[in-house]
C-alpha cells in the first residue's frame, strides 16, 4: 500500500516535471500546420546570430570555469588547511551573490567602471567582456564552492598536503599535482553548473550590452512563436549532453571509482 | 656533535606546554623510537623536525646544518604516516616517483629509482595499480618506497604500523628495520607499543607528558629503568615493599627474608620501607638452588601463551605475574594450588620518585 502511494507520488513529481517539457517539445514542431516538423529548429540555427551569440557565450563560460577554478580551488584548499575556524564565514560569502540580484551587481560594476572611472573597463569590448567574466564568476560562485568544497571532503587535505610538503613539493605542485586532480571530478560539476549559468544569463549581459546567447533567446522569445521552444529544448539538451559527459568523466577517472 | 639534534625543544599550544625542554642527540644510522603514553607529545616532538610546526624555542641541526627555520619542503626529510597518505591520483610508480620528479630527476634515472625502490620494498609487480587496489600493508611498504626514494636525510615514522593487523604489524616492522640498517639512514620511529620499540630499535625515548623520562638502549630501558614511570610503562612490574636493614651493603628484607639489592637511594636508613619492582621472568617456579628468598604463593590464574606462561598468584601481601616455559613433560600449576617462588636481590629494581 504505502509503495504504491510512493509510486503515485514519484509520478506525479515526474509529470510535474515532464509535462512542461513535452508542451514545449510539441509546441515548437508545431510551426507548420497540421503536421509535426522541424522547421522551428532549421530556422533557429539558420539564423547567423544564433551562432555569434551562442559561441560568444561559450567563449565566455569557458572563461568563467578557468577563473572559477583558479580562485576557487586554492580558497577552498586554504581554507579547509588553514582556516578550518572561518569555513563558515567564507561559505556565507559564496552565497552572497545568490542574495544580492544581479542587477545591483551590474550597476555597481557600470558605476566603478565606467570610462571616467580609475579602471574604464567598460570602454572596450575586451574590458566588457572581462568585466562580464567577473560577473559570471560571481554568479557562479556558490555553486563552484560548493561543488569543490565537498570534493576536498572526500581526502585527507592536511596529510596528503604534509606528504607532499615533505618530498620537497611547494604550494603550486601540491595543488597541481594533488589536489586538483583529486577534486577533478567536483570541478567539472562546478564547471557543467557555471556553463548552464553562463548560457541562460540575461542580465548582466543585457546591461552591459554585449552579444550574448541570454539577451539572444529573449530577443527572440519576444517576437516570436515557435523558435523560442526550440531554443529552450536545444538548452535543455545542451544541459543533458553535461550531465552525461559528467558522468562519463567520472566513470572513466579510475582512482575515483575507489570512494564510490 | 650528532647527526641529527634536538636541543632544548619546547612547543606550547595556547596554554598547554606540550613538549618541554626536549634534548637529543642521535648519530647517524642511528634507529631511535619515541615511546609514550597518548598525548605525552611525540607525535609533536616528530613534526617539529619535519617542519610542520615550529618550535616555540630550542634548535634543530641535521648534519650541523640548522634547519629550525626551514620550511618542510626544503629539509630533505622523509616522512610516513599512520594513515598511509599515499596521493590516489597517482599510481604506485608515480607515487614513488613524486619525491624524485619535484627534484627534476631526469626521466630515465626516475625510473630506474622507482623500480629499486620497488624491488626493495618487495612490490616490483605493482607500479602500475592505483593505491585503491593495495592492502593496507602493501600500501604502507609503498609510502615507505615513497619516502625513501628521494634519498632523504633523516626518515620519521608516526605510528605507521597501527592501522594493519597484527600479523603484518610484526613483519612490516622488521622489514622496515632491515631496509633502515641496510641503507644506513637515520631513522625515528614514534609507536605507544613497547614491544614494538623494544624490538627493533637502537635506543629508545621514553617520553612522559612533554619530556624525555630515559633514554637508553631497549635492554637498559627494560632493565635499568630510571624513574617509576619508565618501570611501570615499559614491561609488567611486581612491586614488593621491603624493609633497609643495612644501607651500606643494600641489605632489605623482603617478608622476614634477606636480600641483597642494587642501588639503594643514598638517603635510605635502616628500618626504611622501600618498594622495590621485579620483572615476571625474574620470579621463579619452585625452589632454584642460589635463589636469595623463598616465598610461598597461591596461584590464582592461568594463561597459557604457547611458548611461555604467565602466571598470576598472591605472595607476601602483593598480587604477582611470572613467566615460565612451558615444557611437554611439565604441566603448569592450576588455580588454587600453593607453590613456592624463588628470586635474588640482584634481578630486583629499586624504584624512586
Ligand atoms: N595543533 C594542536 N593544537 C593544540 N593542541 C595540540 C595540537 N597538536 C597536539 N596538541 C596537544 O598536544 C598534546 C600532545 O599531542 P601529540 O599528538 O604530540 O601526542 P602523541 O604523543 O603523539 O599522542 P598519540 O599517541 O595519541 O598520537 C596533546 O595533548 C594534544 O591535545
Ligand atoms: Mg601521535
Amino acid at each position: 500500500m504505502s509503495r504504491l502511494v510512493a509510486w503515485a507520488i514519484f509520478l506525479l513529481g515526474c509529470l510535474y516535471f515532464l509535462l512542461p517539457l513535452l508542451g514545449m517539445g510539441e509546441f515548437s514542431l508545431r510551426m507548420r500546420r497540421g503536421e509535426y516538423s522541424l522547421d522551428a529548429y532549421r530556422v533557429v540555427f539558420a539564423d547567423p546570430r544564433f551562432w555569434e551569440t551562442f559561441g560568444y557565450s561559450l567563449g565566455l563560460a569557458a572563461a568563467t570555469i578557468v577563473m572559477g577554478v583558479v580562485l576557487v580551488v586554492p580558497t577552498a584548499y586554504w581554507v579547509r588547511l588553514k582556516l578550518p575556524q572561518a569555513r563558515p564565514f567564507v561559505e556565507f560569502v559564496t552565497l552572497l551573490p545568490l542574495v544580492i540580484p544581479a542587477i545591483v551587481v551590474v550597476f555597481g560594476y557600470i558605476r566603478l567602471y565606467n570610462t571616467s572611472s580609475f579602471l574604464p573597463l567598460t570602454g572596450s569590448a575586451l574590458g566588457t567582456d572581462i568585466l562580464l567574466t567577473m560577473g559570471y564568476t560571481t554568479l557562479a560562485l556558490p555553486y563552484m564552492y560548493r561543488s569543490v568544497d565537498t570534493g576536498l571532503r572526500t581526502i585527507d587535505v592536511t596529510t596528503l598536503t604534509e606528504a607532499a610538503q615533505s618530498l620537497g613539493a611547494g604550494w603550486f605542485t601540491i595543488l597541481a599535482r594533488i589536489i586538483l586532480p583529486n577534486v577533478m571530478v567536483a570541478v567539472l560539476s562546478g564547471a557543467f553548473l557555471t556553463l548552464a549559468i553562463v548560457m541562460g544569463e540575461f542580465t548582466m549581459a543585457a546591461l552591459l550590452n554585449r552579444p550574448a546567447f541570454g539577451p539572444y533567446m529573449q530577443l527572440l522569445g519576444a517576437n516570436r512563436a515557435y523558435e523560442p521552444p526550440a531554443l529552450a529544448v536545444i538548452a535543455f539538451a545542451i544541459t543533458w549532453g553535461c550531465m552525461g559527459l559528467m558522468q562519463l568523466v567520472t566513470r572513466f577517472s579510475k582512482h575515483e571509482r575507489a570512494k564510490a | 656533535m650528532s647527526y641529527l639534534n634536538l636541543s632544548h625543544l619546547e612547543k606550547v599550544f595556547g596554554q598547554n606546554r606540550v613538549v618541554k625542554d626536549f634534548t637529543l642527540g642521535i648519530d647517524k644510522g642511528e634507529f631511535i623510537s619515541l615511546l609514550g603514553p597518548s598525548g605525552c607529545g611525540k607525535t609533536t616532538v616528530l613534526r617539529m623536525v619535519a617542519g610542520f610546526e615550529a618550535p616555540t624555542s630550542g634548535a634543530i641541526t641535521i648534519d650541523g646544518q640548522d634547519v629550525t627555520g626551514l620550511k618542510p619542503n626544503n629539509r630533505a626529510i622523509g616522512m610516513m604516516f599512520q594513515a598511509y597518505a599515499l596521493f590516489p591520483n597517482l599510481t604506485v610508480a608515480e607515487n614513488v616517483a613524486f619525491g624524485l620528479k619535484v627534484k627534476g630527476v631526469a626521466r630515465d634515472e626516475r625510473a630506474a629509482r622507482v623500480e629499486e625502490m620497488l624491488a626493495l620494498i618487495g612490490l616490483p609487480e605493482m607500479g602500475a595499480r592505483f593505491p585503491f587496489q593495495l592492502s593496507g600493508g602493501q600500501q604502507q611498504r609503498v609510502a615507505l618506497a615513497r619516502a625513501l626514494a628521494p634519498r632523504p636525510r633523516v626518515l620519521l615514522l608516526d605510528e605507521p604500523l597501527s592501522a594493519l593487523d597484527a600479523k603484518v604489524r610484526v613483519s612490516l616492522r622488521n622489514e622496515i628495520r632491515a631496509i633502515q640498517k641496510d641503507l644506513g639512514i637515520t631513522t625515528i620511529f614514534v609507536t605507544h607499543d613497547q614491544e614494538e620499540a623494544m624490538s627493533i630499535s637502537d635506543r629508545i625515548v621514553v617520553m612522559n607528558a612533554g619530556i624525555a623520562d630515559q633514554v637508553g638502549a631497549p635492554f637498559e630501558i627494560y632493565n635499568r629503568p630510571t624513574t617509576r614511570f619508565v618501570a611501570n610503562f615499559v614491561g609488567t612490574l611486581n612491586t614488593f615493599d621491603v624493609s633497609v636493614e643495612d644501607p651500606g651493603l643494600g641489605r632489605v628484607s623482603l617478608a622476614g627474608q634477606p636480600l641483597t639489592v642494587p642501588g639503594l637511594p643514598d638517603g635510605a636508613r635502616k628500618g626504611d620501607v622501600l618498594p622495590i619492582a621485579l620483572r615476571p621472568e625474574a620470579l621463579r617456579l619452585g625452589q632454584l638452588p642460589g635463589a636469595e628468598a623463598v616465598l610461598p604463593a597461591v596461584i590464582e590464574d592461568v594463561h597459557f601463551m604457547g611458548s611461555v606462561i604467565r602466571l598470576t598468584a598472591r605472595a607476601a601481601g602483593a598480587q604477582l605475574s611470572m613467566d615460565t616455559f612451558n615444557r611437554a613433560d611439565q604441566p603448569p600449576p592450576v588455580p588454587g594450588q600453593t607453590v613456592e617462588i624463588s628470586l635474588s636481590g640482584r634481578d630486583a629494581i629499586v624504584l624512586r620518585g
